[in-house]
């Protein structure tokens, strides 16, 4: 019961596709170069810079290349690609926080007690599906 | 111990065509299995030669099996929500009758290894095949309705999630009768969940069988998030839907967000079980407690997918039979909107006892109190609705009010568990059992009723029976209290769940009083179906309008049933309850019709599901040449669908014309 016309989405033009292959290109280049030819930064800033280019690089393929703005769809897309970034930040941050503070308060373990499964004797015929 | 020994897992052998599957994997030796094999087969069989007797394979294939209108699929999954429901509830009170006497030595019927699978089964039925299939079931029935909308946003897309639902459902049945099911939890933590310690099918059943109904689930939550945002009415905005549309919009955002979540843990331990991984063991940097993170960063918002819809269901509840709008419909939209974004930031609050520090303890504790405001909210408008309105106390209006009653207790109690220190007394106790079926029986299970009673009308044209279904509610409604109420005391005793057999004897009458309870549910549920089956003998009788309630929103403009194009024209929505308006303006179809263009229903959603389910078993038992012909065959079959361009045809103005005319006689 509604219009089933394709009025709101643009395509793009020619040349905001051309500035996001461009864009996408050197933010691809970028890291590949880092760890191919490695300044010799700290490890953290390395991982660091990487994961923000690979950030940069999602945004260029949200705006460029799936047209990402505030007016197509009522603005339902943007509204949608926030919450998404909303839920997706506090997983992959929450998760971080979570399984770090538990780390920190473990207790301490030799090597010996962390070596997984300990020698049950219904475990030993247990590995299925490795055939 | 004697019953621990006597359960010996048949030996892992494996073989080129038949995988690891041998005969001592069937349970002809367990005569409870046998039963209800024997009468699963016997009722199976008198179903079929009913249906072969009276002709029907044909306009059930037709008509149902590839329908894919939404209201018959809305129904489809109300029938096998209430088949699994069942088939759960069987569980439920086996596990009952098992507690009230395995006390002070007594070993009860169930030994510890058909102990633990029947927990495991009822906790996944229920959550996943019931209560899923409800509320998917009633979103999919009365939301296109609501919007002034003639079908979903992917018609074929809604019948192929369906069928994959049911694919899923058949897996978990099947491991009854061939292998066993997961002796985990419904949760499957590893690593009790992981290779070493759960071997034999049953773990992969549980895997299988939730993977494949999960790719249902996501792919319906995106189909109602389109239909919504793109087949409203025109002039219908956002703000003029009804609440129970804006509910579903949040639900499926949910669904849409956090079932990948889902989809991914089981993939990882899918991948530790099979092929050897370590995400989920110590071993090579692998850590258990990130999938009790993960499952439960899908689980607890899995909990707001059940109860916001049935928020809905009650919203129109209330307001049609308090003959008032509902009360503080912005503040009802924002609750609702509020809860779908907190309801991803108190996950933890299941594991506060893993080891976390106060810091964040404290956090999720906070959190999780700040979600109770929200919902808050929601009972209060439920409340100030009614207020100097003219109730009418017809069977929803009832079940409305036990809902209020009793999910606000559940709440309560679930603010108690969200301090941590109180958690760290009551985890993994009774009271936590009580807790959640406080607010899954009390929200989602009396919402269920409530729904099916108020919009029966609508989908079939006479009422329900008012007895039976008032003598349900009672014996629900007091059931419950009978049979949770004893748990909540035992968890404060310090009782832990899941136990198979207790010393103490003094804990075994209220579990006796819980079991009391559970009869008197058993009796809710009788009560319900005879109601049901007594409504459909007097449906001439019990016949009623496309109106019966004096309701508000435009899902009753259409004919009871309602008729396969829902509305014969467009509507001109010009505000919040339009029907409510239309009728004031005294409303008629300008009688002018139009061809319908409508989708054509297919087969391939049942052929796809059913290679998924080949291809499920074929996983579960290792017949990798079967997984690897129905896999191909599956993803061929999906290429060769959507070069079918007969997927359309029309209704002639005229056919719409006689069937209004005769509404309108009626």
């Amino acid at each position: 019961m509604s219009d089933h016309s394709h009025s709101s989405g643009s395509h793009g033009t020619f040349g905001s596709l051309m500035t996001g292959f461009g864009l996408a290109g050197v933010l691809t280049l970028i890291p590949f170069g880092l760890v191919m030819f490695d300044p010799g930064w700290s490890r953290n800033l390395m991982i660091g810079l990487i994961m923000g280019l690979g950030g940069l690089q999602v945004l260029v393929h949200l705006v460029y290349f799936l047209h990402l703005n505030s007016s197509s769809e009522e603005g339902w897309t943007l509204s949608a690609t926030i919450f998404a970034i909303v839920i997706l930040v506090i997983v992959l941050a929450g998760s971080l926080w979570v399984m770090h503070n538990m780390n920190v308060n473990m207790m301490p373990m030799t090597d010996g007690n962390m070596g997984g499964v300990p020698d049950l004797p219904a475990a030993g015929s247990g590995h299925g599906g490795h055939e | 111990m004697a019953t621990e020994l006597a359960h010996t897992s048949p030996p892992e052998t494996w073989s080129p065509i038949f995988g690891r599957l041998t005969w001592d994997w069937i349970p002809y030796h367990e005569p409870i299995l046998v039963g209800t094999f024997a009468a699963i087969a016997l009722g199976g069989l008198a179903v079929l030669i009913l249906m072969t007797k009276f002709r029907l394979w044909g306009p059930f294939w037709h008509d149902w099996v590839t329908t894919i209108d939404h209201k018959k699929i809305g129904i489809m999954y109300m029938a096998l929500g209430f088949i699994m429901f069942v088939r759960g509830f069987a569980d439920a009170i086996m596990m009952r009758a098992q507690q009230a006497m395995a006390a002070g030595g007594a070993e009860g019927y169930l030994p510890p290894h058909h102990f633990d699978q029947v927990f495991t089964a009822h906790g996944v039925i229920m959550i996943f095949f019931v209560a899923m299939a409800f509320i998917t079931g009633i979103m999919n029935y009365v939301m296109p309705l609501q919007i002034g909308a003639r079908d979903v946003a992917f018609p074929f897309l809604n019948n192929f999630s369906f069928w994959m639902t049911v694919a899923g459902a058949i897996l978990v049945n099947l491991s009854l009768f061939i292998g066993e099911f997961a002796r985990v939890g419904w949760l499957a933590f590893p690593p009790l969940s992981g290779a070493s310690f759960s071997t034999g099918p049953g773990m992969d059943y549980y895997l299988w069988s939730l993977q494949i109904a999960g790719i249902g689930t996501t792919l319906s939550g995106i189909n109602m998030v389109a239909t919504i945002l793109k087949m409203r009415a025109p002039g219908m905005r956002l703000f003029d839907m009804p609440i129970f549309a804006w509910t579903t919009l949040c639900t499926n955002f949910l669904i849409v967000a956090a079932f990948p979540v889902l989809t991914a843990t089981l993939t990882m331990l899918t991948l530790d079980r099979y092929i050897g991984t370590h995400f989920f063991t110590n071993d090579m940097g692998g850590n258990a407690m990130m999938y009790v993170n993960l499952i439960w960063i899908w689980g607890h918002p899995e909990v707001y997918i059940l109860i916001l819809p049935i928020f809905g269901v009650f919203s129109e509840i209330v307001a049609t039979f308090s003959g008032k709008p509902i009360f503080g419909y912005k503040t009802m939209v924002w609750a609702t909107a509020c809860i779908m974004v907190l309801s991803f930031v108190v996950w933890l609050h299941h594991f506060f006892t893993m080891g976390s520090g106060a810091s964040v303890n404290a956090f999720f504790g906070i959190t999780t109190m700040i979600i109770a405001v929200p919902t808050g909210v929601k009972v209060f408008n439920w409340i100030f609705t009614m207020y100097k309105g003219s109730v009418r106390m017809e069977t929803p209006m009832l079940w409305t009010i036990g809902f209020i009653v009793t999910f606000t207790i559940g709440g309560m109690t679930g603010v108690l568990l969200a301090v941590p220190p109180v958690d760290f007394q009551l985890h993994n106790t009774l009271f936590l059992i009580a807790h959640f079926h406080n607010v899954i029986i009390g929200g989602v299970v009396f919402g269920v009723y409530a729904a099916v009673s108020y919009w029966w009308p609508k989908a079939f044209g006479f009422k329900l029976d008012d007895t039976w279904m008032r003598r349900s509610f009672w014996l629900w409604f007091v059931g419950f209290y009978f049979a949770f109420m004893p748990l909540y005391a035992l968890g404060l005793m310090g009782v832990t769940r899941r136990m198979n057999a207790y010393m103490d004897t003094a804990w075994q009458i209220y579990f006796i009083v819980a079991a009391f309870g559970a009869v008197l549910i058993l009796g809710g549920i009788a009560c319900g179906f005879i109601g049901g089956f007594v409504s459909v003998v007097n449906r001439k009788k019990l016949a009623c309008g496309p109106d019966p309630w004096n309701a508000r929103t435009l899902d009753w403009a259409t004919q009871s049933p309602v008729a396969p194009y829902n509305f014969p024209e467009d509507v001109q929505v010009t505000g919040r309850d339009m029907f409510w308006k239309m009728k004031e303006q005294g409303f008629k179809w300008s009688g002018h019709f139009h061809d319908i263009h409508m989708p054509k229903g297919t087969s391939s959603g049942i052929v796809l599901a059913a290679m998924a389910t080949v291809f499920g078993f074929a996983m579960i038992w290792y017949m990798w040449w079967l997984a690897i012909i129905s896999f191909i065959g599956c993803v061929a079959y999906g290429i060769a669908h959507t070069f079918n361009y007969d997927r359309d045809f029309y209704i002639p103005a005229k056919d719409v014309e006689a069937n209004e005319a005769k509404d309108a006689l009626a």
